[in-house]
């Protein structure tokens, strides 16, 4: 297969599979970036943290820090606090995110809670060439998020149109998502533990700080399960 | 803003930082050449299940079941992307019936 026809069929393949991104990235990022411009920061702002933090909720938070005093240990420690998932995320991740050149390193740049879920979860066509298709499903996600942003700090405050509840879009695909993952498994134990120790951990916790607290509850859990686990072989989630 | 134009860019250097490293560290540690611990190749089987989880409530963790609309239009939508998924298993379809279904319920109804 040539090169071209090779990055066509992957682009190909990949593209639907953000589709949903799109519109909920082009609502966040827009709405981001309109943050942004009504807190007094020009659009390349925006623009410049799009594209090179690349998580969300990271910064909505960013934009608070810089209208604060300056503090720099206290923003890399809240950033790691928002951020912790993507540990879990890089460990699921360790054999697909490996062998696909250069290309690792742009994927593990932008493993957003999206990037990794599709392509943790997608069927890739086995005449797909894998590296590239969770790259181009990466790229595109990136793009969507950047241009959004870029878009909501330039144009901020002219926008008025009702698009009130368009954010429901990711939960909707996150529902869709542990949907497949559940009609995949054999066992749903983890899936349930996920679940139960998130929600019990949002009612002690708080919505701020349940996070953290609960990520140790799911390892914990986890781990105390891993023998029982181990046994009934439920070790078949995605495609392992 | 109190911030000089330096400060404000080591600031966001430090945000990029932190998120590199919550995404990096895992590859760092367990390196492609080396045999990654048992229990690390368990933790990376039965993660993504809970993390899905996590991720679902982690979207609703704003949804008050004592205030404002309780919830309701989130447990419909919610509903609807499950039915229309069992019954068709389309992901953009569930995804987009959920979200018009969302959109419709807080416009107009709640």
């Amino acid at each position: 297969m040539s090169n071209r026809v090779k990055l066509k069929s992957a682009f190909k393949a990949a593209f639907p599979h953000t589709i949903p991104i799109f519109a909920g990235f082009w609502f966040l990022g827009m709405t981001y970036g309109i943050y942004m411009n009504v807190s007094g920061f020009s659009f390349w702002y925006p623009m410049l943290m799009s594209l090179t933090i690349f998580a969300g909720s990271a910064e909505f938070v960013a934009v608070n820090m810089l209208l604060g005093a300056f503090n720099p240990i206290q923003a890399l420690t809240m950033t790691l606090m928002i951020n912790a998932r993507h540990l879990f995320y890089g460990i699921s991740m360790l054999d697909k995110y490996h062998g696909n050149g250069l290309k690792d390193i742009y994927l593990i740049f932008g493993m957003c809670d999206e990037s990794f879920s599709i392509n943790y979860t997608a069927d890739i066509p086995a005449d797909v060439d894998r590296g590239w298709f969770m790259f181009f499903v990466t790229l595109l996600n990136h793009c969507y998020w950047f241009f959004g942003a870029t878009l909501g700090g330039i144009f901020g405050s002219l926008i008025h149109f009702n698009t009130e509840g368009l954010d429901f879009v990711m939960t909707a695909m996150f529902v869709v998502i542990f949907m497949e993952q559940w009609m995949k498994e054999k066992n749903h134990i983890s899936a349930l533990v996920g679940i139960g120790v998130s929600l019990l951990c949002l009612i002690g916790f708080g919505s701020e700080n349940f996070i953290i607290p609960a990520m140790a509850g799911i390892l914990g859990v986890l781990t105390l399960l891993r023998r029982p686990l181990e046994k009934s072989e439920i070790c078949d989630g995605g495609e392992a | 803003m109190t911030m000089t134009f330096t400060q404000q860019m080591i600031t966001i250097g430090m945000v990029v930082l932190g998120t590199m490293l919550t995404r990096f560290v895992p590859f760092i540690v367990f390196p492609a050449g080396k045999d990654t611990p048992k229990y690390i190749q368990y933790l990376g089987k039965v993660l993504p299940a809970a993390v899905f989880g996590l991720l679902v409530v982690y979207c609703l963790k704003n949804v008050s079941l004592f205030a404002g609309s309780h919830g309701i239009p989130e447990m419909i939508s919610i509903a609807a992307v499950i039915g229309l998924h069992l019954w068709k298993r389309q992901m953009l379809l569930s995804i987009a019936g959920g979200t018009v279904c969302y959109m419709l319920l807080v416009q107009f109804v709640f």
